[in-house]
């Protein structure tokens, strides 16, 4: 039997203890927001926090998380929006949506041990994380925004009306 | 929620979750729109919704011409079930080849329009005046000589039992409000805050979980199988075959179904797979270089005998691999099959193919068929005519009879894909004494989609799709003689749809081949596209904004660049690559110039970001995209060895959006695909102008480049 907490709540876990962290969480604590993409630690969608750590849920087993701290998308932005997920909705960042749990949690564990990174920084923490959608270059504006304390931890308003047409 | 399996709190309002439209109170004004007494507009969007927008952009076409309030509206998917046994009052639910926008803007703004018009009759009914007296605004009818209002909440109910009006007029497209502004996309938040539900987060009471394995060798077998020992195993409940090829374990969990299926002792026959490698595909598809029994595309002229007659002739051939779709979420899908009726949660891009993938695979009527359509972790044309994975799911849940979650590994998915198929091109051209462009030859050679997932499509047994590109509506070049043909090699290979079909390769083949001729003749690419359209002007406008954006021939010291040019779907898109090569042959692309003309734009930022997706998964393709055969297996097995585009890879991005415009009932421009097609040729023709070395062959990691 394990014992962890999740978000902040404690969690027994009885099964297999080399069931990988990403399991428990979606299968047994029913927290779906982190997702399964590879399985093999190559693409990031299954990032999570353990302690103030990015790991890849995918590959971490339960079995040496006994008393860890973990930390989901669900749990980031416990009194509102995380700061970063402000700005990914302000830069509209997702397409499709699906990685980017884990392009969110991947930047948090950045900008908590490096709160201003160059874009240097910011490209070699991030380039474990796959989008096939494409959206790294508003990710790394959106970032980049949060480092520079631009993007309030605030939710936003349902509608913003942005320039007609054309980039930059 | 049909079939009461999943409580509407279990999902939650963030789900793109459909509901019967029937039972819904009040009733529907018309089909596409629902007014609720408290002024929601609830608006029904027939297509699917993978990352390009359209759950938002569809109905912004809608609310222009209802006037509504757009920040009450709450769009939600039609249900196909629904939709079928209304005589597909929803139209077309296809969400392939860039057509959801361009396709269906008349019926939506004209479905709009039809609301608007009944809520005005009803309140000038209830005020005793005519219609021409009352004004339709931001959710308000207003009566204009006295200032009355009611809010369409209030007139919805009463409104919706007047006839629908069969003409109405369109604004022109000069009075839109809505359409051409980038408003908040409508499932932004749920997506940054994890609480989206795609189909492989779908939880049902009772629901079990299924990992699934297909034969490794395409079109292989499914030989024998022993469940005795895995079925001690934990948590394992149930081991089945699926269909003749394939096998599944259904556990409590889906890592408990996993990792028994692992441990299944079991054999394939992978005779089917005997022999077939991408060498000896490749040696069957440069026969076909040479073939006489092809499909002619296009022809201009008479090109033999201008070929015949030329002074110099250029001649090269071009090849790219197949291509794998790596979703990011895998393929999955949730079923619930009992006493002869199917309920299935899934990641379609096509609503109705599900529908008819669910009954014909159970031998069911498809009235006996619900299918509820979930947002898509990622499409690009695998979740479309390829309902493989809606297939393998009901048999799956028929055998266990319980709900059961599939969900593919990825390795699982990296090696039973419909892949973009492996094509070779042969391409000549004949130039005079001058130097002067007299005749141009296409042909390409490789396995027909449309022979694999589409045969309807086929005319006299042709696919004629595979020369997209080099077709009279899609290449504006002007030319003395031209002709392309295609040869027609079918393999076990499933092949299928992948983002910019055939244009993706074509365009490569084309618009790199133009540059080799641009070379030979002496003249500068862009000068070069320039001449020859003289008599395209979208195409020309496109061009020119392009290499003008680009600084075009003035790249800063050690970069080069790269120019296309691609008409897609009655959009334009041409991009400038602006790369360096280091001493070691490492291509580092710095920036893209990207110029779009999609004739209207509905959701500007959402055009954007298409385009910049597009550019960065070319960018990826032509680095190292690469599926390859060998023993009848697929060689890649995840991102390991399929690797895609990362952050550090990723250029700046400029988009310009220079929309032409003009009547909106004549045409308008497809923009999920239109970026892609473009970026290999122009980022290979920089190349070029970088070291000198023509790349005739994808990925670009299997050649040693130099800096010149």
């Amino acid at each position: 039997m394990i014992e962890l907490a999740v978000n902040g709540k404690m969690h027994r876990f009885e099964g297999d203890p080399a069931t990988p962290l990403l399991w428990l969480l979606r299968d047994e604590v029913g927290l779906m927001g982190t997702r399964f993409g590879c399985g093999a630690g190559l693409c990031g969608c299954c990032t999570v926090h353990v302690g103030k750590d990015a790991v890849r849920s995918c590959i971490t087993p339960v079995s040496g998380l006994a008393g860890a701290s973990i930390t989901t998308i669900e749990g980031l932005g416990a009194k509102g929006l995380h700061p970063l997920q402000s700005a990914w909705i302000e830069h509209a960042v997702p397409q499709c949506g699906y990685c980017q749990s884990g392009q969110i949690m991947q930047a948090a564990a950045l900008l908590q041990a490096n709160p201003r990174p160059s874009e240097a920084e910011i490209d070699g923490a991030m380039s474990g994380n796959l989008c096939r959608c494409g959206t790294y270059p508003r990710i790394r504006v959106a970032i980049q925004q949060v480092a520079m304390g631009k993007v309030p931890g605030r939710i936003e308003a349902p509608v913003s009306t942005r320039k007609k047409a054309g980039r930059p | 929620m049909a079939g009461g399996l999943v409580p509407g709190a279990m999902l939650g309002s963030a789900v793109a979750q459909d509901r019967p439209a029937s039972t819904v109170m009040p009733p529907e004004l018309t089909a596409w729109v629902v007014i609720e007494p408290d002024d929601t507009v609830v608006i029904r969007v027939a297509r699917s919704d993978m990352g390009q927008g359209v759950f938002t952009s569809l109905p912004m076409l809608v609310a222009e011409e209802l006037e509504c309030d757009w920040a009450r509206v709450r769009p939600e998917y039609a249900p196909p079930a629904e939709h079928l046994a209304r005589k597909r009052i929803w139209g077309n639910m296809v969400t392939t080849d860039s057509v959801s926008v361009r396709t269906s803007q008349d019926y939506l703004r004209m479905a709009g329009a039809q609301a608007r018009t009944m809520l005005l009759s009803e309140a000038a009914a209830r005020w005793g005046c005519s219609i021409e007296e009352c004004s339709a605004k931001n959710g308000v009818v207003t009566h204009i000589p006295t200032r009355r209002r009611l809010r369409y909440g209030a007139l919805a109910e009463a409104a919706g039992r007047r006839p629908v009006p069969a003409d109405v007029v369109l604004k022109p497209s000069r009075d839109w409000q809505l359409i051409g502004t980038s408003v908040r996309q409508f499932d932004t938040q749920a997506k940054v805050t994890g609480k989206l539900i795609y189909a492989i987060d779908v939880r049902l009471p009772g629901m079990l979980h299924a990992a699934v394995s297909a034969c490794p060798a395409l079109n292989g077998k499914l030989k024998s199988y022993d469940a005795t020992q895995v079925m001690l195993l934990p948590g394992v409940r149930q081991v089945v075959p699926v269909g003749d090829a394939a096998v599944a374990v259904v556990a409590t969990t889906w890592w408990q179904a996993k990792t028994a299926l692992e441990a299944l002792q079991l054999t394939w026959d992978e005779s089917a797979g005997a022999g077939l490698s991408t060498d000896a595909i490749r040696k069957t598809l440069q026969q076909g270089l040479n073939a006489t029994d092809v499909a002619i595309g296009q022809r201009i002229g008479d090109v033999d005998s201008a070929m015949a007659s030329a002074a110099r002739v250029l001649r090269a051939d071009y090849e790219v691999p197949y291509l794998a779709h790596a979703t990011m979420e895998p393929q999955t899908c949730t079923a619930h099959v009992t006493d002869g009726r199917a309920e299935v949660w899934a990641p379609t891009q096509n609503g109705e193919g599900t529908v008819a993938a669910v009954a014909q695979t159970l031998g069911i009527d498809p009235s006996k068929v619900v299918v509820h359509k979930c947002h898509l972790g990622g499409g690009f044309g695998r979740r479309g005519l390829s309902q493989d994975w809606a297939h393998q799911a009901v048999l799956i849940a028929k055998a266990v009879g319980q709900p059961v979650k599939m969900i593919w590994t990825r390795q699982e998915d990296i090696t039973h894909d419909y892949y973009r198929p492996m094509v070779i091109a042969r391409l000549s051209a004949g130039f005079d004494a001058d130097g002067k462009l007299m005749a141009w030859k296409a042909r390409v050679c490789g396995s027909s989609i449309a022979a694999r997932l589409a045969p309807q499509w086929m005319r006299n047994g042709q696919d004629i799709g595979m020369m997209n590109g080099f077709l009279k509506a899609d290449m504006l070049y002007d030319l003395p003689n031209f002709e392309v043909s295609y040869a027609m090699r079918n393999n076990a290979v499933p092949v299928g749809f992948w983002r910019g079909v055939n244009y993706s390769q074509n365009s490569f083949f084309r618009e790199c081949f133009l540059d080799e001729m641009a070379h030979e003749s002496g003249h500068d690419p862009y000068r070069f596209r320039r001449q020859l359209l003289a008599r395209a002007p979208r195409s020309l406008a496109v061009l020119d904004e392009a290499a003008r954006r680009a600084n075009w021939g003035r790249a800063p010291a050690g970069r080069h660049q790269g120019i296309a040019v691609v008409e897609f779907d009655d959009a334009v898109c041409a991009q400038v690559v602006e790369l360096s090569v280091d001493a070691d042959g490492v291509v580092k692309v710095h920036r893209v110039i990207c110029v779009l003309d999609p004739v209207h734009v509905v959701h500007p930022d959402a055009v954007i970001a298409q385009m910049e997706g597009c550019i960065l998964q070319g960018i990826g393709a032509v680095l190292t995209g690469d599926i390859t055969i060998k023993d009848g297996r697929v060689e890649q097995t995840n991102f390991h060895d399929y690797p895609l585009l990362r952050m550090n890879e990723v250029p700046r991005i400029e988009t310009y959006l220079i929309p032409s415009g003009g009547d909106p009932a004549a045409r308008w421009g497809g923009v999920g695909e239109s970026g892609l097609p473009p970026l290999a040729p122009a980022m290979i023709n920089a190349v070029f102008a970088a070291t000198g070395q023509r790349i005739r062959t994808l990925p670009l990691r299997q050649h040693k480049l130099r800096p010149a």
